[in-house]
């Protein structure tokens, strides 16, 4: 009886010690599995000669990445990967902050207009893709039709570089804009009223509080929107994917982007090791961008922060007392 | 507003602002401005500008391709929308890939539910060593594209033998770093630490306690979480069209093929465009209010 109930103690004990791993477990297996090992193995492959079918070959080194390097198509995704994230993270960010600035007031129905906005995020991107590249489409689409009746002449939205990377760049924004508003909206919510009647007294008027207390309050909030947009957005496939028919980026490349080119150099050319080095190239880049968006930002926060602390202190003051 | 404890702050702030609003006309900013036309004529800009491509897309999809050519655009819905749903279906797996995205989103949705709330429950209220910095290594995991590792996961999957099945797309997603940093916030402030306590004391094991206290408590939020797995999967191209053949599409690389295959023919396309969206549409109905209060909670904690 002694020996059962000491049993019973010491396998509870290891239940309260161990049961907490054995719950973390599976993202950590799974992660390593299917995350970690991956990315790693990446750099292992694009050291290799490597085929899609033949597997492994020689080890080569560098060999890849001079090669991929040395390709005008390599720069031309690069560019074109940058153009069509600028295009869309820029606006849409702006845009967002400004529809939430509308939807935090006293809207009557107030559930129904943040669901409006909401509603292309669950558009799936392809379709969005499919949609808009009708739209787009040089000879019968909307946008040039519309164009033609106030007397603007024809756009070559797929023929030419730019018009292209702005077509693609409205298929993200359509789909994210009413979501980040949504994000937007939860941090402006969270700004204290005090602020605002501190400004009205001290004579602001909207567009200046808007500009003066919302916009800096809701800094954090665009660091993480523009972070979060830059690891998806550099890695953009499905909407240039599906913008023609052919889905390799335009006839001459207009608006291929990094992961289409990856694509091509694995799937269609069946060079597994050209395809790594392009993954590890831009892997580096998201990184080497996400440090700059973090030292800019930073910067902007101490550069005006002296600018600013002697209104803000007044608002400080306003709030303590 | 079901799962109000950790928005209680922000909600507050608010509600009382709003109060004061109404007492004062001319309380300035945020909550208190009371919109006046062109604040409700730019949100319904911003709505219809949201819904018109979907419109737009049964509006094509309705009529004969031949629609597109002539000199001016339909305003209004033809009568071939059924005739065209027919050619669609003739032409990709339209039925096995909608039930692929059903299995697929649902699969990984209950998954990512299930072992998140495991995992963020032991993060939120369970004392073990290094569960700081496991915590941080998980959050610090969502900053990196992994998505880039497609080239050795696809060699792991034919390895498995897996490719072309959809094992390949659903156990990549079983669980995600967002998952459980979601579910640790929300348990933090969702469970009286007492009530495990009392569990303990009362001999419960920790699967038990897991099982009674955490899991009822776990629900708002888990439901969340449901809803935006379910969307990302069912939304997600890139994985599921190189790992997945065309004989075994989910729905996005079927609409991709009915594109490579019928591209002169918008009517087609956009007519499975449109198919492929009604499901989540009706989705949103019942569940764009929570998808609302979900994107909100998250970013406020964020």
């Amino acid at each position: 009886m002694a020996s059962r109930k000491h049993l019973r103690s010491r396998a509870s004990a290891w239940d309260r010690k161990y049961s907490p791993y054995l719950y973390i477990s599976p993202f950590f297996l799974l992660f390593a599995v299917v995350g970690l090992f991956p990315l790693v193995y990446t750099v292992w492959v694009a050291a290799h000669d490597w085929d899609l079918i033949m597997g492994q070959g020689e080890f080569v080194g560098f060999d890849n990445f001079a090669h991929v390097v040395g390709q005008r198509a390599f720069w031309i995704a690069l560019r074109n990967t940058l153009s069509i994230f600028i295009l869309s993270t820029g606006p849409q960010v702006v845009a967002a902050i400004i529809i939430a600035y509308m939807l935090d007031s006293h809207l009557r129905a107030r559930t129904f207009w943040r669901m409006g906005v909401l509603l292309p995020y669950v558009v799936t991107p392809v379709a969005v893709a499919l949609i808009f590249s009708n739209f787009f489409s040089q000879r019968f689409g909307l946008v040039n039709s519309v164009l033609d009746t106030i007397g603007i002449d024809a756009i070559g939205w797929q023929s030419e570089v730019l018009p292209s990377h702005l077509a693609i760049a409205s298929m993200v924004n359509f789909r994210w804009t009413g979501y980040n508003a949504l994000i937007f909206l939860a941090a402006m919510q969270a700004v204290p009223r005090d602020l605002y009647e501190q400004a009205e007294i001290d004579g602001a008027g909207k567009v200046r509080q808007f500009l003066s207390v919302t916009v800096p309050m809701l800094r954090p909030t665009i660091i993480f929107v523009v972070i979060t947009s830059t690891i998806g957005g550099l890695q953009i496939f499905d909407e240039p994917r599906l913008y023609d028919q052919y889905g390799r980026g335009g006839t001459d490349g207009q608006w291929q982007t990094m992961t289409i080119y990856l694509y091509e150099l694995g799937w269609t050319r069946s060079d597994f090791g050209l395809a790594s080095a392009v993954a590890v190239l831009l892997f580096l880049l998201i990184v080497a961008i996400g440090i700059i968006n973090f030292t800019i930002t930073r910067r902007i926060a101490t550069g005006d922060g002296r600018k600013k602390t002697a209104s803000r202190r007044r608002f400080a003051k306003g709030v303590r007392s | 507003m079901t799962a109000s404890a950790p928005i209680a702050p922000v909600n507050a702030q608010a509600d009382s602002g709003r109060t004061l609003g109404r007492r004062r006309r001319s309380a300035p900013g945020g909550q208190n401005r009371r919109p006046g036309f062109i604040v409700y004529g730019c949100l319904a800009a911003v709505v219809v500008g949201g819904m018109f491509p979907l419109w737009w897309s049964f509006l094509i999809g309705s009529h004969h391709s031949t629609i597109l050519s002539q000199t001016s655009f339909p305003w209004w819905p033809g009568g071939n929308f059924l005739v065209n749903a027919a050619t669609v279906m003739d032409t990709i797996p339209f039925w096995r890939a909608t039930m692929n995205s059903i299995i697929v989103s649902t699969t990984t949705a209950f998954s990512v539910v299930f072992f998140s709330t495991l995992a963020g429950y032991a993060f939120a209220k369970l004392r073990f060593r290094g569960s700081g910095p496991l915590l941080v290594f998980v959050i610090a995991t969502m900053a990196v594209p992994t998505q880039l590792g497609v080239v050795p996961l696809y060699q792991v999957m034919a390895a498995l033998g897996w490719t072309g099945d959809l094992v390949a797309v659903i156990v990549p997603a079983l669980v995600t770093a967002f998952g459980v940093f979601w579910m640790t916030q929300y348990l933090r402030q969702a469970i009286p630490d007492e009530l495990i306590e009392a569990a303990t004391v009362d001999g419960c094991s920790m699967i038990r306690t897991f099982y009674h206290v955490c899991l009822p408590a776990a629900r708002p939020a888990a439901s969340m979480l449901f809803l935006f797995t379910f969307v990302l999967n069912w939304t997600n191209f890139f994985w599921p069209f190189i790992v997945l053949g065309p004989q075994n599409p989910t729905l996005p690389v079927a609409l991709q093929q009915l594109q490579a295959a019928h591209f002169v023919d918008y009517s087609l396309v956009l007519t499975g465009a449109t198919l492929a969206t009604v499901p989540l549409l009706i989705l949103f109905v019942f569940a764009g209010r929570q998808l609302v209060s979900g994107i909100m909670q998250g970013a406020v904690k964020a």
